[in-house]
């Protein structure tokens, strides 16, 4: 019985070790700038944890062998503990725990302690219900006034986000349900929710944040790579929640310029 | 090395190294001489009084927190986007004021009953040694009394309802509001209990319980009484001067 | 393997005392006093322990129809129908709240722990017998009320066991966000009442009735779980009452505690100014003390195994006792953690990340102590050893997805994936799960004076260890991969699709899975008209529990108050004729 345990608990433990290992399900390829020392973190994690792992579950089933109740085997070995091995073990851990945590917290600095550069794109992003609607400010790099009473859910793009259209600040402002950005240039979200909340995840740009209903969050990324990345909603929102999805497409800058010079266009 | 020692005698028992090396303070189930049954039912009693009581701070704490985040909460203005405190205090009747004092001389009145409750079990004690007898003594049923005031400072607390109503604050009008109906609803609700409980304290008296059941039933809800109180000044002194 | 009732001799109380004691505890006559209303904690415990078995089944077969319409959206079942996905996510609901609160919360502290505490700390019942009836009774009501919400109109809600607001606060949003949300909050809130009356008692118990010879550092680890797991549901179902208060409030009052200005279904709602992240701090200050209320019991039951079947003390002691403690304690420190991606503050979420990276280390040095006790052991494979090596196995592997997501940069990709589901099912809903299949097999002899099936059990523990790897292992994968939480389908995004074949892995090792479990439930029952009989103390342990006869008569002692002379892990000490000492035995273990 004891090797049988023994033998499925190595098992278990290699096997998953090995999906690990293998990456055959794993994040995304990163494609924002941020995502290489998230992602490098996340090795460094990985690893560390890996071994601790490997090594807790090794050992717990050589000991369910090695110490099985065996006729003239001698007596288990009477001991209340071992106060050194306690604190050292203890003070290991809370170095590594820890230690794991402060590499990380530069990172989480850099993402979230400073605000977007001057120069970021700035898009609003609304959620609700179950789409998601991007805003451009357009040439005057003003956003229009919204007016909640002006909501129309069901009649899409400015309508959906209520814009007043009396304010001479919407006049240019460009409303989508599919969010473009030029490559290698910071993209300022402002993000916010109408009803509920959700949140906007993109996997490939590592980025995720609620919108809360009654808060504009200000978040900033930089994609790097050109493409389309597929936008979830990641916070239960109600029965549309599956479907609540949009798109990102990455282009260069000269390609978005053109396409939000075509949105301009169309509103006309 | 542990030793096993096979001889031990009763009156001395030697602990292990499970404990801590020395006979531990035995204060248990008052099988030692001197303390009595009442003592140590009294004494659980009141722990879990005070058990019980953290229980509720959770609740109350919960609730001022609440109260303080959201009045420092700004809120978005959708139209205007702009962050906006919404947050006007309520003028708090002055009736409140009257029902404090109520509720503060409910406390004397409970203290007194409960410290008469506890004479008349030691009496009862006394009552079994032979050739003494005690006479019930006729008085005040300052129990009734508490009960009587706690009822009244209810019933103030609902007149106060009414007027806030009246004036136009009633619970959805404002997060101020709100909050006012919240916690005087709340420690209501809660003071109710007690008057339950003092009604029961007060029946197990007519149904001739045991003196000693009865006293820890009145001290127990005179403690519980006397913390109601001290949470209405908190709840009051929370409304009124925490902006 | 007989038993023995250890020194046997007693201090009687005074006579007044032992007289007045019994007459205390006179056991009941009449089946409504003797089982419906029964004062007596050993009968209040089966209570709660039944209504969890019967709440678990309840949960696994709302999990199974979720699995199912995952992997075959459009497939109508038989019983239920066509799952929509507004149904799926009250399922989803339901399974959470139902497994969280009335199997985690409800086994292993009201089950086991009003049966045997008393029993190893020496007392005769609990310090408040009737309150320990309101609070199961309490419990009761609070059950059937969440069964309700499926059957009123709208059915049951679809929020999340989270709840979060708005989407929990308005009727409008969704499906059974009508009434079947607020008998959800109202079940939630007599729950909470529930459990407040039962951690009063469980702790002045342990603090005021411990036998004479048993003090604190002397109590089973079993006993400082409950203890201190009373300690936290203390101070945290308050907090969440609150919260259930004001949601009821904002639902019903038209309040706006949690609800800002919004427009749903196109129309503008009736609230303004409200914080939809009050609730969550709210909501979370009770939420992560919950987990810990859910997994410490099954802690200090392994503990109590891994010693009892390796024939060893426990391995540190003492260090168990502080790390139980400062688990206890950092728990109401790191509720930010479940917030990272709320809007919350950026340096706030810093500040709970490092705590919740401490927090890690108490659960750690337990892990090293209970190998510590099997190292060098005489280990007896008996099932409930068996489940409690599966415990530790499931700890370790769920605790160490535990430090990716206490770091907020790495939370920003796994926030709300499967790999926080995968997570939080392996070390709250598996690992807490063996330790309740432990304690069964563990107890039951004491219980119902018959041995369940060992064969059987092996069995069941085979399918259980295996099946749950299968089924949440790979939910980590998931989660890396992208998979969002709480969809009711993986069909409408292109790098979902692609994670559908796991998906169907995840289910089909769910289906075996839960089959297994028929076979815990034909076992018990079964052994308990014909099983083997049990003496006193099949499993040679040394507590309180195996002095007394089986089952326990109704004043646990039959009018012997035990004298506690030793610790409660004298296994093998040199010396002595046995290989365990029981704690009453007047022949002692002198200090090293």
């Amino acid at each position: 019985m004891g090797l049988v345990l023994l033998v499925i608990i190595w098992l278990i433990t290699f096997i998953s070790a090995y999906f690990f290992i293998a990456k055959t399900w794993w994040l995304p390829t990163g494609a924002s700038a941020a995502a290489a020392g998230i992602d490098h973190h996340f090795t460094t994690t990985y690893i560390l944890m890996g071994i601790v792992f490997v090594a807790a579950q090794v050992l717990l089933g050589l000991f369910a062998w090695k110490y099985r109740d065996r006729a003239g085997g001698s007596p288990a070995r009477y001991s209340h503990g071992n106060n050194t091995l306690e604190i050292v073990w203890t003070v290991l851990t809370l170095i590594l725990f820890v230690g794991l945590n402060l590499m990380s917290s530069s990172i989480w600095a850099s993402e979230r302690f400073r605000p977007a550069e001057p120069g970021a794109l700035q898009v609003e992003v609304t959620g609700m219900q179950f789409a998601w609607y991007f805003r451009y400010a357009g040439p005057d790099g003003k956003f229009g006034a919204t007016n909640p009473e002006l909501i129309d859910p069901s009649a899409g793009g400015e309508s959906a986000i209520g814009l007043d259209t009396t304010d001479p600040a919407s006049k240019d402002d460009v409303v989508t349900g599919t969010m473009y950005a030029p490559v290698n240039r910071e993209v300022e979200v402002i993000l916010r929710a109408h009803d509920v909340i959700h949140s906007f995840f993109v996997p490939s740009m590592r980025f995720k944040q609620d919108a809360v209903p009654g808060l504009a969050i200000h978040m900033h990324f930089t994609p790097i790579s050109t493409g389309d990345y597929e936008i979830a909603c990641a916070e239960l929102c109600g029965l549309g929640h599956y479907k609540m999805h949009g798109m990102l497409k990455v282009v260069s800058q000269e390609d978005f310029d053109q396409w939000l010079a075509a949105r301009e266009a169309e509103k006309q | 090395m542990a030793s096993y020692t096979p001889t031990a005698s009763l009156d001395d028992p030697r602990t292990s190294t499970g404990g801590n090396g020395h006979i531990p303070p035995h204060h248990h189930d008052g099988d030692d001489f001197g303390s009595s049954f009442f003592d140590v039912r009294l004494r659980r009693a009141r722990l879990g009084l005070v058990v019980g009581l953290t229980g509720i701070v959770m609740i109350f704490v919960s609730f001022s927190s609440a109260y303080v985040v959201r009045q420092g909460l700004p809120t978005l203005d959708p139209r205007t986007d702009v962050l906006l405190h919404d947050w006007f205090p309520v003028p708090l009747p002055r009736l409140l004021l009257i029902n404090t004092v109520v509720l503060l001389i409910s406390s004397l009145t409970m203290e007194i009953a409960r410290r008469q409750a506890g004479r008349k079990a030691a009496l009862a004690q006394l009552a079994s040694v032979p050739g003494v007898s005690v006479r019930a003594k006729k008085g005040v049923s300052w129990l009734a009394l508490t009960v009587v005031l706690g009822l009244s400072f209810l019933a103030g607390q609902w007149m106060a309802w009414r007027e806030l109503a009246a004036s136009g604050f009633y619970v959805a009008s404002s997060p101020s509001s709100s909050f006012v109906y919240l916690l005087t609803g709340m420690h209501g609700v809660h003071l109710f209990g007690g008057v339950v409980a003092l009604l029961t304290a007060g029946a197990a008296s007519l149904l001739r319980r045991p003196a000693d059941s009865q006293a820890i039933a009145v001290d127990v809800t005179g403690w519980y009484w006397h913390f109601m109180a001290f949470l209405w000044v908190y709840i009051l002194c929370l409304l009124e001067f925490v902006h | 393997m007989a038993g023995s009732t250890g020194g046997g001799e007693t201090i009687m109380a005074t006579r007044e005392l032992a007289a007045h004691e019994l007459h205390a505890h006179a056991a009941p006559q009449g089946f409504i006093r003797k089982w419906v209303f029964s004062l007596d904690h050993k009968v209040i415990g089966l209570q709660y322990y039944f209504l969890a078995l019967t709440a678990v089944f309840v949960g696994m077969f709302l999990s199974l129809l979720m699995r199912i319409h995952l992997i075959w959206p459009n497939v109508s079942l038989p019983l239920v129908g066509e799952i929509k996905p507004e149904t799926y996510l009250s399922l989803l609901t339901m399974h959470g709240t139902i497994m969280v609160f009335f199997v985690l919360t409800t086994a292993p502290q009201g089950g086991f722990g009003n049966y045997f505490l008393p029993i190893q700390i020496g007392a005769a019942d609990m310090a408040f017998p009737v309150l320990n009836m309101l609070s199961f009774w309490v419990t009761f009501l609070g059950y059937i009320v969440m069964l309700s919400a499926f059957f009123v109109v709208g059915g049951a809600p679809l929020h999340g066991w989270t709840g979060y607001p708005p989407l929990s606060a308005l009727q409008s949003a969704g499906p059974g966000e009508g009434p079947g949300a607020d008998l959800w909050v109202i079940s939630i809130a007599l729950f909470c009442v529930g459990a407040l009356m039962s951690a009063l008692n469980f702790i002045t118990t342990t603090l005021d009735m411990r036998a004479r010879g048993m003090s604190m550092m002397r109590m089973p680890l079993t006993c400082w779980a409950w203890f201190i797991t009373a300690i936290l549901g203390l101070l945290a179902f308050g907090v969440l009452f609150s919260a259930g208060i004001l949601l009821l409030m904002d639902r019903n009052a038209g309040t706006s505690f949690f609800v800002p200005l919004v427009v749903v279904n196109g129309q503008l709602v009736a609230h303004k100014g409200g914080s939809p992240l009050l609730w969550q701090h709210l909501f979370w200050f009770f939420g992560h003390p919950e987990v810990y209320i859910a997994i410490l019991p099954a802690m200090g039951l392994c503990s109590q195994l891994v010693s009892v079947f390796s024939r060893k003390p426990i391995f540190g002691y003492k260090a168990m006792v502080y790390a139980m403690l400062s688990i206890g304690l950092l728990g109401f420190m790191v509720w930010g953690h479940h917030m990272f991606m709320s809007g919350m503050s950026p340096y706030s979420a810093f500040a709970f990340s490092i705590m919740t990276m401490a927090i890690g280390v108490p659960s750690a040095i337990k892990t090293f102590n209970w190998l510590g006790t099997l190292w060098g052991g005489r280990i007896r494979l008996y099932s409930p050893m068996l489940f409690a090596i599966g415990f530790v196995s499931l700890f370790v592997s769920g605790g160490i997805s535990g430090p990716f997501l206490a770091q907020p940069v790495l939370d920003i990709p796994l926030h709300d994936t499967y790999f926080v589901t995968g997570h939080f099912h392996l070390i709250m809903g598996v690992a807490s799960i063996f330790g309740i299949f432990a304690a069964t097999y563990y107890w039951f002899p004491k219980m119902f004076g018959r041995m369940m099936s060992e064969s059987l059990a092996r069995w069941h523990f085979w399918f259980t260890f295996v099946g749950t790897y299968a089924i949440f292992m790979p939910m980590h994968y998931l989660g890396m991969a992208g998979a969002t939480r709480r969809y009711s389908q993986f069909t409408e995004l292109a790098y979902l699709r692609n994670l559908i074949p796991l998906q169907k892995f995840i289910t089909y090792a769910a289906i075996v899975t839960i089959a297994g479990q028929f076979i815990f439930l034909f076992n018990l029952f079964w052994s308990m008209k014909y099983g083997k009989k049990a003496s006193d103390n099949p499993w040679e342990a040394t507590t309180l529990e195996w002095t007394t006869a089986t089952p326990p008569p109704h004043d646990n002692f039959g009018g012997h108050t035990p004298v506690v002379y030793n610790g409660p892990y004298e296994y093998s000490v040199p010396g002595a004729p046995r290989d365990y000492v029981m704690q009453n035995d007047p022949a002692t273990v002198a200090a090293h």
